[in-house]
């Protein structure tokens, strides 16, 4: 089964990147499995449950539907790219905070759904909220720590403006 | 690890028709969230794909001199809904799009890709039936214009011919100004789920002789493609707008429209619901002509 | 440090995504495993050619049932009994050519990299001779030729009874006998993580890192499964994503470790896709339940009766333990002088029924608290007063299993909170006569759960503690952190009773059954129970000889009462010499050096009942079908709180999961094959967060008595009660009676339309 593989060169989490990859390598495999990035979690493979999330050019995917060589020139963050030295972002804080946290398998994909979300600095409703973290599957927490996190920081942006 | 026998990449629209005349066992590809999963399923394993994602001329939206509005096929769902084109002129697609799956999804799919898959639950179908959309192709040699009716062929088919590619969907000008849309999804969960029934109302409404002028009723998943309820459409057309109307809408949609039993919904339901939600989406429809704020 | 909200000890770890789970953690160059599954739902393997596939570029190794131990092994995630008679059913091998369910386990193939073993599996060649299909459990039981399972000639696993009083008396004397029948579906955990395993040799030994509630009893399978001594295998357990009872067994662990055994100990991983997960992993069992109950005038319980039919599939796992447990139930709470229950578990061609969170108690409260409000109504009596006049006020306990017992008892508190919060007398009326499209209503269910399994099954668990040089105490359990914060509680415990900070206390959260003390893992809601028991008591033991090798350090005339403080030994009220500092000495004095270090393997024969409850309102959309809820509160009763956020949080995953059991979720099997339908997380109707409505989780804390700590059962409970009581509130609501779960859009537009609330005939009511 060898292939020709083709070069991808990208940023990922703010780092250039230069790898050769299979042309059927998801880019979820890509950032697992060559760049060991293992917060990128598979969960169903299809783009149901939402463990895979990324960030794309400010948007968010589902990394298991992405082939890997659709990252080329491309702006990729991942979990591991939102810590800085220890210190973690708001959103990551707030997810400790409101007990939006139980198995950790589903947090990463979430958090990244979150962070979008803020960074877009809009003041949404609980309800539109919800909508936008609604590509993300949980079985442990009942969504409502998460929003409630989500809500909070999105409130303290708020009220900083 | 995608089964994917030979990955061809284009950059315009010229080099993707050479590549799919050279390569007509090629399948196209464009946001990957319906051609990646038949590959993982088996039913599209080993295929040879020409991808069309960073074709430039796919994407975006326009409105054109004419009135007519421009909608690359390219253009993923998340950008129709956030595009001030589509929500100052056709708010009904933006709505309808914004119903697909969960926003991960809506950042990849394509309306292109929607509609391409021939797949009768697609959202933006019903209301680009209802907007008498024109899909317009390219093929190396001046390409085709389609009316979305004569588009989809049957179930998973569509009118593509080997070596064309769907380049953009065009509304009329015509087909919009002065009307009114509505799209209700029915399904069994607010997100993350294909529609089990959907109907899409477009009406023109002449709020001083509170007539009903003209109407266009389009379901998904009643029949094998989206289904424009032509029969109810005349029936109710230049009627008073009363209680009478509505039940005449549920009525006679249960009667045009026929869906299928299948183990995610008996035919019996499907009927109930589709003549519901086409009274509802009407109700609506009436509702924004006199004045009703966008949700 | 008990009662406190402090934040989880993973928390951290996880919202960096720097925690390790088992895919996380794979060698590199480790080789890839994938299963033949079986293509028909019953019948036989005639012939199999592998050779195509064995001959691809990159296959390393096929093998079929022809390649395996002939013998057959039992998985669920039991304690083992030295007793033959209690032992599980042993009915599974780990690979066979008698397919019993569609999907079932014919072949694996090992190969360089995943597409490879993909591609290889489609070159398989097998001709079956198929049997008819039976996924109905009431059919079932008649018989089939050949059986399912050749010594079980009728189907039935197992059936048990049981008596108290006369029920035929009893329903005599009665002035209202009411009779039911509700129905429960297959539905299945959802954990966002498959099961994933990998496993590689070290000399002569298996190594299997897996993602498993049981890391101990994982291993005693794999011993038992390829027939070697148990020590020869060792099990690790990293972080895992939720488990919900489906990792409460042993699943493809087994075929993991003989694969590895095939290919010279390389490294193998096997992950399960998600498809895999929901058709060849482990359900909630489907029961169907046939209720009998007769009341006097004043609506007193005097006689009740319930039959149970237990779909268990294709094979044994859990077994009859899940029916058996909803007889249990059928004869705690409700006062009831004369009781009857009976229940059969029937294999059938389907997907295999486990454990899953409350073990039979979501399928008989369903129905128990469905047939209370049906109950009710016959008798004119608003529901929740027909319950407290039939609830037990305080201590009571069980007629067979001692010591399962209600030590403490807040159900009356637990109901008034809920009915409070729903404001039940006020909507209630409000409700009565609705007219219209759009209905509304309240209702309400309880539930009581035992803590743990004694003494059913043996309750053992291990802890060891040890001294750190800094003072700090390292802290090691064979219990398993799988999400519901077992590290947090555990360590909270240590602190707790150490007199330490959180801080002090550093948890090993990864089993590894060659250095972990024994304990048989996540289940039963037991850990915070037993293991809890065994953190106190190793805790004390730390305790008792830190003090011990202070009084050698300090003077002899020193005679006062020596006591742990926040890092101190105090002599009295006065700080005689730090934590630290004795540490120091105990490591490195020339003259007494003695690593303080504390172990306890502690069996618990203890069993307390927690309790508590489910009060919902909804709005139904006749004529589209769909439920809203509008509110929704458990209140539960599990004794004192260990940490209030993290039992919070534990009610809102469970109330959650109780809502999709009763309004979306479940597993459609084909009719023919028994093959499921929507096994797959589109189709599969988990809710999502917009379809989930903001939820409240109150507690009536009582110290319970025989708690180590006064806590009692909480991480399976708060998934009971929600769907009997949205079911509740639709009666309320609709005046429909639904008998079955979940109460999906096309059974209401079905039954709404049979009582005439909708079509033609019933506009002309609303």
């Amino acid at each position: 089964m060898k292939k020709e593989r083709v070069l991808v060169q990208c940023t990922v989490n703010g780092k250039e990147v230069a790898e050769y990859v299979d042309p059927g390598e998801s880019l979820l495999e890509m950032l697992r499995n060559r760049l060991g990035l293992t917060s990128v979690k598979k969960g169903c493979e299809v783009g149901e449950c939402g463990a895979c999330t990324v960030i794309v050019d400010g948007e968010t995917i589902d990394s298991c539907i992405y082939l890997a060589v659709w990252a080329e020139g491309r702006n990729i963050r991942t979990l591991e790219g939102l810590e800085k030295n220890g210190e973690l972002t708001r959103i990551q804080e707030a997810f400790i905070e409101e007990g939006a946290v139980q198995c950790g398998f589903c947090t990463p994909g979430f958090i990244m759904s979150a962070t979008v979300l803020l960074e877009k600095g809009e003041v949404l409703t609980r309800e539109a909220i919800k909508k936008q973290m609604s590509g993300n599957l949980c079985r442990c927490t009942g969504y409502q720590n998460i929003v409630n996190a989500v809500e909070k920081v999105m409130k303290e942006n708020a009220d900083q403006k | 690890m995608y089964d994917i026998e030979n990955y061809y990449n284009a950059e315009t629209i010229k080099e993707a028709v050479t590549l799919l005349k050279e390569h007509p066992e090629a399948r196209i590809i464009s946001g990957g969230s319906d051609v990646l999963i038949k590959i993982r399923e088996g039913k599209l394993a080993g295929t040879s794909l020409v991808c069309i994602r960073d074709i430039k001329e796919l994407k975006g939206i326009i409105k054109m001199d004419s009135g007519d509005i421009y909608i690359g096929a390219g253009t993923t769902f998340s950008h129709i809904t956030s595009d001030p084109v589509i929500q100052e002129n056709i708010p009904v697609l933006g709505e309808a799009v914004d119903q697909v799956g969960g926003p991960q999804i809506r950042n990849i799919g394509t309306i292109g890709g929607n509609i391409c898959n021939g797949a009768v639950s697609a959202d933006s179908a019903p209301a680009l039936f209802s907007l008498n959309a024109m899909i317009r192709t390219a093929d190396g040699s001046g390409g085709r214009t389609v009316p979305i009716h004569d588009f989809y062929l049957g179930p998973g088919k569509v009118d593509v011919k080997p070596g064309e590619l769907v380049t953009h969907i065009l509304i009329p000008e015509k087909e919009y100004t002065g009307y009114h849309g509505h799209y209700i999804k029915y399904s069994m969960r607010r997100a993350m789920d294909i529609a089990t029934l959907g109907c899409c109302v477009v009406s023109r409404i002449n709020p001083s002789a509170n007539i009903l002028e003209d109407i266009r009723i389009t379901f998904g998943v009643a029949a094998p493609v989206p289904l424009r309820c032509v029969k109810t459409e005349e029936a109710l057309k230049g009627s008073p707008v009363n209680e009478k109307l509505y039940q005449a809408i549920e009525d006679k949609v249960r009667e045009e429209i026929h869906p299928r039993d299948s183990w995610r919904a008996s035919r019996e339901f499907r009927l109930q619901i589709g003549g519901e939600i086409a009274r509802r989406a009407l109700e609506r429809t009436v509702e924004l002509a006199a004045g009703g704020e966008r949700k | 440090m008990i009662g406190k909200s402090v934040p989880r000890v993973d928390a951290y770890e996880k919202v960096t995504g720097r925690a390790k789970f088992t895919d996380d953690m794979v060698p590199p160059g480790c080789l890839v495993a994938k299963v033949y599954h079986a293509a028909i739902g019953n019948g036989i393997v005639k012939s199999i050619d592998t050779s195509e596939a064995e001959a691809l570029e990159g296959v390393v190794k096929v093998v079929t049932f022809k390649d395996v131990p002939d013998h057959c092994y039992p998985t669920p995630g039991h304690p083992w009994s030295v007793e033959p008679a209690h032992q599980d059913v042993a009915d599974r091998n780990i690979l066979t050519g008698r397919i019993r369910y569609y999907g079932d386990d014919i072949a694996a193939v090992v190969a360089e990299d995943e597409r490879t073993a993909v591609r290889a599996l489609k070159l398989i060649k097998v001709e079956y001779e198929e049997y008819p299909v039976e996924i109905h459990p009431r059919k079932s039981m008649y018989g089939s030729h050949p059986p399912i399972h050749f010594d079980k000639k009728d189907n039935v696993l197992n059936r048990t009874n049981f008596f108290i009083g006369n029920v035929d008396e009893g329903l005599e004397q009665s002035d209202t006998v009411v009779k039911r029948s509700y129905k429960t579906s297959m539905v299945q955990h959802c954990h966002l993580e498959n099961p994933v395993s990998f496993a590689y040799m070290e000399k002569d030994r298996i190594v299997v890192v897996t993602s498993t509630q049981i890391p101990h009893i994982v291993r005693r399978v794999i011993g038992q499964a390829l027939g070697i001594p148990w020590g020869r295998v060792r099990v690790i357990k990293p972080y895992i994503g939720g488990g919900f009872g489906n990792k409460q067994d042993v699943l493809y662990e087994p075929l993991n470790a003989f694969l590895t055994m095939q290919v010279g100990g390389r490294p193998v991983k096997l992950e399960l896709t998600r498809e895999e997960t929901f058709c060849n992993t482990r359900t909630r069992h489907a029961i169907e339940y046939d209720l009998t109950a007769g009341v006097d005038k004043e609506g007193r319980l005097l006689a009740k009766d319930m039959e149970a039919y237990s779909n268990q599939g294709a094979y044994a796992s859990h077994g009859h333990a899940i029916a058996a447990n909803g007889l249990t139930a059928w004869r705690l709470q409700y006062a009831c002088p004369n009781i009857r229950g009976e229940a059969y578990t029937i294999y059938t061609n389907t997907p295999v029924g486990g454990a899953m969170r409350a073990y039979g108690i979501p399928e008989a409260a369903f129905a128990i608290e469905c047939f209370m409000d049906d109950i009710a109504a016959e008798i004119h009596m608003d529901p929740l007063e027909f319950r407290r006049k039939n609830l037990i006020r305080g201590y009571y306990e069980d007629a067979y299993l001692k010591p399962i017992a209600a030590n403490s008892n807040g159900i009356f508190q637990c109901l008034e909170k809920g009915a409070e919060y729903i404001r039940w007398e006020e909507k209630r009326k409000e409700y009565a006569a609705q007219t219209g499209n759009i209905r509304r209503g309240v209702g309400v269910a309880l539930f009581c759960y035992k803590t743990g399994v004694w003494p059913i099954s043996l309750e053992i668990a291990g802890a060891r503690m040890s001294l750190n040089q800094d003072g700090s105490v390292q802290l090691q359990l064979g219990a398993t952190e799988i999400g519901q914060g077992a590290d947090t509680v555990f360590t909270q415990m240590a602190a707790e009773t150490l007199h330490l900070e959180m801080k002090d206390i550093h948890i090993v959260t990864v089993q590894d059954t060659d250095v972990t003390p024994f304990d048989t893992g996540a289940y039963a809601s037991r850990q915070s129970f037993i293991t809890g028991t065994a953190v106190k008591q190793c805790a004390e033991q730390l305790r008792d000889k830190i003090l011990a090798y202070a009084k050698t350090l300090l003077p002899k005339e020193e005679t006062r009462e020596l006591s742990l403080d926040h890092g101190w030994i105090l002599a009295g009220d006065e700080e005689a010499i730090s934590l630290g500092a004795l540490a120091q000495e105990c490591y490195y004095s020339l003259t007494n050096s003695s690593v303080i270090t504390a172990e306890v393997s502690t069996q618990v024969k203890k069993n307390t009942i927690a309790t508590g409850c489910c009060f919902a309102e909804v709005e139904v959309d006749l004529k589209l079908g769909q439920i809203k809820i509008l509110h929704i509160i458990n209140v539960h009763d599990s004794g004192r709180l260990l940490n209030p956020q993290l039992a919070e949080m534990q009610v809102h995953g469970g109330m959650s999961m109780g809502m999709g059991y009763g309004l979306s979720e479940q597993l459609i099997l084909d009719e023919k094959t028994g093959r499921p339908l929507n096994g797959n997380l589109l189709d599969y109707k988990l809710m999502t967060a917009l379809d989930t409505p903001d939820m409240e989780a109150e507690f009536v804390e009582l110290n319970d008595p025989v708690g180590p700590y006064g806590n009692k059962a909480l991480g399976e409970p708060p998934a009971i009660p929600g769907a009997p009581a949205i079911r509740n509130a639709v009666l309320h609501a609709t005046g429909v009676a639904f008998n079955e779960i979940p109460l999906t859009p096309q059974r209401l537009i079905k039954a709404f339309t049979e009582a005439g609330l909708i079509g033609k005939e019933g506009e002309q009511h609303v």
